[in-house]
């Protein structure tokens, strides 16, 4: 391998390692906030970029992703309200697996509304075939779209949860929710909000994503495995180490590539979360202590 | 440790693979068109076709990938039969037989198609099934159709669904060792010797793939590299980025995924500026509109529907092509693809089998097959014989290119 090569290979693994890290940051608002790993993430992202497809054939684009973001929040808070509130003093799992059933009935509801054909958003800047030098190898400018959009997104959740009021609300909601009741935090719209924001954000990754991998009724589910190990990978809740444990996936996956056959790709996913599973459940980026802490 | 974390955390990494599994499967679609009236059983037992029952409907069951990620063949395919079922009804049936169609939808699983096969062949007893849409369906089910008797006319395109043969089983699609020779044959009057293959680990995929190491050393290329994807992927820098470390000549990519837009955007993105051969499985506008400028000049192999207009008023197809491309695009409102075509062409076959035969009975049907000759479909002029049963030659396939988003006949 010369050095454009393995340049060229690291931007790979950095473009798939970006899709992965906006997917995996969805799954960690509502499980800081609520303890509750939502299935339905991956429903959101297409939920999200289709109605952006559709709208931006009579809007522009940045309207239609606006009103799209805007309409998946909503879609997000009624799924709570409607779906999970009832049955809020269930355990996480029950709830766990009410979002399995949740992420099915959209995905079949969407096939039904949009049916089977891939569709896409056109590129926020250039073309198909355009392209951005670096070192000797290329990548596609949308790809910088995905990179800056997760910079964005992460910086902002952080600065949410640090320092609004409703940002420490929810962290003491997920923390101890008695305690955060007995505070006079409403706790019950703190969970919903939770779910809100990330199918905002869900929607936004969408449709930022959208025009690199086409969008189709069934996407959501593989998208969401991938997302998921990363949130694993990362330690649940940590919004800064899932986008670092994405790119570093996406990496892994490229050089696996570049040196085995390609077909094994696939595997590699599957094997960091298993490793991760048994020998560091809290990820990469928490330290054991404050992991067992937080577990106990 | 909190293991009451880790519990939870594995019991949803196991929902999450179960949801992976099961994400694909779909609702049954309903759409059998005429009402499913209970039918005189006499039609399909060996004593049946005396002239009183001469005119007993005719069950036909048809699999199609509707939903899932094969999709786009089992949707258009299922639409065409549903079209056609209806001229061939509303113009007084075959030989007085009116047809019921049975639409299933196996989402493009072959657990599903299996249960689907068992279910028309034990239930419905249905004279002859259409479908399923991808060669690994149609191989699950081979077996299943030649023991149970029942006709087979796979939509799929893989060779070994008709090789080795089996008595019952037909294929409508061109074959893909003829759709490699083509590929081969253009890429050698380019002067390439030297290509990477790409294909997708489904059935279309590696059957593809296996031809084209099969019959590359006869046209003097070399594969320098072959790889596969998955079908649900959604970025190919890496495996390309491997190929152009090989210095390939031209990339061949071998999959009816929308990975054909991917590989396609993808191989501009990281600057592999040679030409790309795609395989028959491209025939769909579609996704040159989602590939865009980046699908420019991408070459592939196709039946002559896509360019019907094109073809000289002479064509034996010309008609046939018209008609099924002007009939479709009003109905559906949606641009035709080939895949409906490989349908439009099962149903014609079975129909002229009924007539030439005149009979219902599964053997006899399924010895006029083999005696049909120039039947004119939608894929080429059909010339089945009891070792062919596919019909077609590799001259029913034309170099296509693709030339401002649209599809146009290559010229050398």
């Amino acid at each position: 391998m010369n050095f454009p090569q393995i340049v060229q290979y690291g931007l790979s693994g950095i473009t798939v390692g970006s899709i992965y890290a906006i997917v995996a940051v969805g799954f960690n608002i509502i499980y800081s906030t609520t303890g509750i790993i939502n299935f339905a993430q991956g429903e959101f992202l297409i939920v999200g970029a289709m109605t952006a497809i559709s709208l931006h054939q009579i809007l522009p684009l940045w309207l239609a992703i606006t009103l799209a973001v805007i309409v998946t929040t909503i879609l997000g808070g009624l799924m709570e309200v409607v779906f999970i509130r009832p049955v809020r003093n269930a355990s996480v799992l029950r709830l766990i697996i009410i979002t399995i059933g949740l992420s099915i009935l959209i995905r079949e509801a969407m096939l039904h509304v949009w049916d089977e054909q891939p569709r896409y958003l056109p590129y926020f800047t250039g073309t198909e075939s355009s392209t951005v030098g670096v070192f000797g190898a290329y990548i596609s400018p949308q790809v910088l779209w995905v990179l800056g959009t997760s910079a964005v997104i992460v910086a902002g959740l952080t600065l949410f949860f640090r320092f609004t009021p409703t940002g420490r609300a929810m962290r003491a909601c997920a923390d101890d929710r008695m305690a955060a009741c007995l505070c006079g935090i409403n706790d019950r719209w703190m969970v919903t909000l939770s779910f809100m924001l990330s199918a905002g954000i869900g929607a936004l990754a969408g449709c930022v994503i959208s025009p690199v991998t086409l969008t189709q009724y069934d996407m959501g589910a593989p998208l969401a495995i991938k997302g998921f190990t990363v949130a694993i990978l990362g330690g649940l809740g940590n919004s800064m180490a899932a986008v670092v444990a994405g790119l570093l996936l996406g990496l892994l996956e490229a050089f696996v590539v570049s040196q085995f056959a390609s077909a094994y790709k696939e595997v590699v996913a599957i094997v960091v979360l298993l490793l991760i599973l048994v020998f560091r459940p809290t990820g990469l980026f928490v330290r054991r202590d404050i992991g067992a802490l937080r577990a106990a | 440790m909190g293991m009451r974390r880790v519990k939870i955390l594995s019991v949803a990494v196991v929902g999450l693979m179960l949801l992976g599994a099961g994400c694909k499967k779909s609702p049954e679609t309903p759409p059998a068109k005429a009402p499913e009236a209970k039918t005189p059983a006499a039609k399909t037992t060996p004593a049946a076709p005396k002239s009183a029952e001469a005119a007993a409907p005719i069950k036909v069951g048809a699999i199609f990938a509707i939903t899932g990620g094969a999709s786009f063949l089992g949707a258009p395919e299922q639409k065409t039969a549903e079209m056609l079922v209806e001229q061939i009804n509303q113009a007084g049936g075959i030989d007085g037989h009116k047809v019921i169609l049975l639409v299933k939808d196996s989402g493009g699983k072959s657990e599903t198609a299996v249960s689907l096969a068992k279910q028309l062949i034990d239930e419905e007893k249905v004279l002859a099934i259409i479908g399923p849409s991808t060669s690994g369906e149609s191989m699950a089910i081979k077996g299943i159709c030649q023991e149970g008797k029942t006709i087979l006319l796979s939509c799929a395109a893989a060779e070994n669904i008709v090789d080795p043969l089996a008595s019952y089983v037909f294929k409508t699609p061109q074959k893909d060792s003829d759709a490699a020779r083509r590929i081969f044959e253009t890429a050698k009057e380019k002067g390439i010797t030297k290509v990477g293959v790409i294909s997708s680990s489904d059935g279309f995929g590696n059957a593809g793939a296996a031809q084209l190491a099969k019959l590359a050393p006869e046209y003097g290329v070399t594969i320098a590299i072959a790889e596969t994807y998955a079908t649900t992927e959604t970025d190919l820098t890496g495996v390309l980025t491997k190929l152009k470390g090989q210095d390939v000549q031209a990339v061949i990519n071998w999959t009816v995924a929308p990975a054909q837009s991917l590989v396609a955007k993808n191989m501009k993105q990281i600057g592999l500026n040679v030409p790309l051969f795609q395989s028959h499985g491209f025939g769909n506008i579609k996704y040159v509109q989602a590939g865009g400028e980046a699908t420019n000049g991408t070459i592939f192999p196709c039946g002559h529907l896509l360019v019907a207009e094109t073809l000289p008023g002479n064509d034996p197809q010309k008609q046939v092509l018209m008609k099924y491309k002007q009939d479709y695009e009003s109905r559906y409102k949606e641009d035709v693809s080939t895949f409906g075509g490989h349908a439009y062409d099962a149903l014609l076959i079975l129909a002229e089998a009924v007539k030439k035969a005149g009979s219902v009975e599964p053997e006899k049907v399924r010895a006029a097959i083999e005696t049909l000759r120039g039947v004119v479909g939608t894929g080429g002029v059909f010339n089945f014989s009891a070792q062919d049963h596919n019909g077609l030659t590799k001259d029913a396939f034309e170099m296509l290119t693709v030339k401002d988003g649209k599809f146009v006949v290559y010229a050398k």
